[in-house]
């Protein structure tokens, strides 16, 4: 098992893998997500209270876990270049940055137009988790413009990995601290986004939208992180063999 | 004995010399608590002129002005020590670096955050707060900006090896500091309304050990990369 993952590890292996594993992962993934969807849009009954409008969900929810894991994945794989320096953890920190980011904005969209029809505005300070997650959204920025701002390679992986760490200790303190913020709220009365527990016809879609764009979350990363190392390792044999390979095909 | 003395002895020169170098350096000193007190009498123009309106807003106008005019001395921790040289003989001296880091940390409260402390309840009154309402907001930035200080040193490491980086800066700052002015805010206001605000503090209190615990660490590992 540790051979395989240090084997895993390498960056040629991984290129390796992943170009097997690419095309499982986006096909499955497109496959779950277009079952939810139909599913979800078409054949899910609408809620007693929310009628059609609930729907959204399959799009919603998927895309705040993501938002949420993304961010999970970071912190994991920055904790693990800078312990054992593991080249590939950079790669897959720098590739996931940006699509952990837009997640988030497509989280905060899509729950904005949930919340116009169902709160009766696009905007609510009082709800913790659109607040918590404009938060998340900021220190996907922060990430972001700090490694643009470092011109030395190295040290921009070593420092912004701190810097996702330091905010990955934080994410659970600004989570509960806006919750704690709005249940001091003496006036606010809010709607519950789940509402009653959620019927099987619902759920099924939804599991299904969730796990499916889980798995085409991790192939655009993959596709994105095989990028990033080549880009990395250009100067290595194994990646100018790559490309005389493909040259010559 | 002797070991435990001479850090604490390194904790102390290194307060004192930045202590006696914004002695020299007094406009450094002075602008930003120059900008908390215009940005702050600035404000009451703006709004609609209101007594119950003001004392309702002060508390959490003052708390981000605060924070605001505070992260504009953030950039200036380390970068003089960088600029002349002495941060390299920090990373040498056998002082260990998180002690260093901390007392710098310990020093920019002293020079930045305390006066802030000081002078807003004099800053209240522009907005019609009670006294007892303006020393319970005073307590809250004793303990807030402390905890900025901090988050703020992490921030202020990472950054150094970027130019013009007080904009950066604040970016990665502001989001972790979410919290403290959420609930240094509302202590205050919590407090203007009669009910208990022992929650609050001890909310700010545990999030300032909170930072205590990891930011000279942090720092300190950020000086050594941003080094090499």
């Amino acid at each position: 098992m540790m051979k395989f993952i240090h084997k895993l590890a390498s960056p040629p292996h991984f290129y390796s893998i992943s170009s097997v594993l690419i095309p499982w992962l986006a096909i499955t993934g497109l496959i779950l997500i277009l079952f939810g969807v139909v599913n979800g849009l078409f054949f899910a009954p609408p809620d007693y209270q929310q009628g059609d409008a609930y729907r959204i969900i399959y799009v919603h929810v998927p895309a705040a876990y993501i938002s949420m894991m993304a961010y999970t994945l970071m912190a994991i794989s920055s904790a693990i270049a800078l312990i054992w320096r593991i080249k590939l953890a950079n790669a897959i920190t720098v590739s996931a940055a940006p699509l952990g980011a837009w997640f988030t904005f497509l989280a905060l969209v899509t729950g904005s137009i949930w919340g116009k029809p169902m709160w009766g505005t696009w905007w609510e300070w009082g709800d913790p988790r659109l607040t918590s997650e404009l938060l998340m959204l900021f220190l996907y920025f922060g990430y972001l413009a700090l490694r643009a701002s470092i011109v030395d390679e190295k040290k921009a992986d070593q420092l912004s990995s701190i810097l996702i760490l330091v905010g990955a200790i934080n994410v659970p303190v600004i989570h509960y601290s806006v919750e704690w913020w709005s249940s001091l709220h003496q006036t606010s009365t809010l709607l519950k986004i789940d509402g009653p527990s959620i019927a099987t016809s619902m759920l099924i879609p939804l599991l299904s939208t969730i796990f499916g764009t889980t798995l085409y979350f991790l192939s655009l990363l993959m596709i994105r992180t095989r990028s990033e190392v080549i880009m990395r390792q250009k100067n290595t044999k194994w990646v100018k063999d790559l490309i005389k390979g493909v040259q010559n095909a | 004995m002797n070991k435990y003395l001479s850090i604490w002895n390194g904790f102390t020169s290194t307060v004192k010399r930045d202590c006696l170098l914004s002695k020299k350096n007094l406009t450094q000193f002075l602008n930003p608590l120059l900008l908390f007190i215009l940005v702050s009498a600035s404000f009451p123009f703006a709004v609609n002129l209101n007594e119950s309106n003001l004392s309702t807003i002060g508390p959490g106008v003052i708390w981000v002005i605060a924070i605001l005019s505070f992260l504009l001395t953030l950039s200036n921790l380390y970068m003089h020590d960088l600029d002349d040289g002495c941060l390299d003989y920090m990373l040498l001296s056998p002082q260990p670096l998180p002690i260093l880091t901390f007392a710098k940390t310990f020093a920019h409260w002293v020079l930045s955050g305390l006066p802030i402390v000081l002078i807003c309840p004099f800053v209240a009154i522009f907005y019609q707060m009670e006294l007892d309402d303006s020393l319970v907001l005073a307590l809250t930035l004793t303990i807030g900006t402390f905890a900025l200080s901090l988050i703020g040193s992490i921030g202020a490491a990472l950054t150094l090896s970027t130019k013009n980086n007080s904009i950066l800066l604040s970016l990665l700052v502001l989001p972790v500091t979410i919290p403290i002015l959420i609930f240094g805010a509302k202590t205050v206001v919590l407090y203007q309304n009669g009910h208990t605000s022992l929650s609050g503090f001890y909310f700010i209190g545990a999030y300032c050990m909170f930072a205590l615990s990891f930011s000279p660490f942090v720092s300190a590992a950020a000086l050594r990369i941003g080094s090499e």
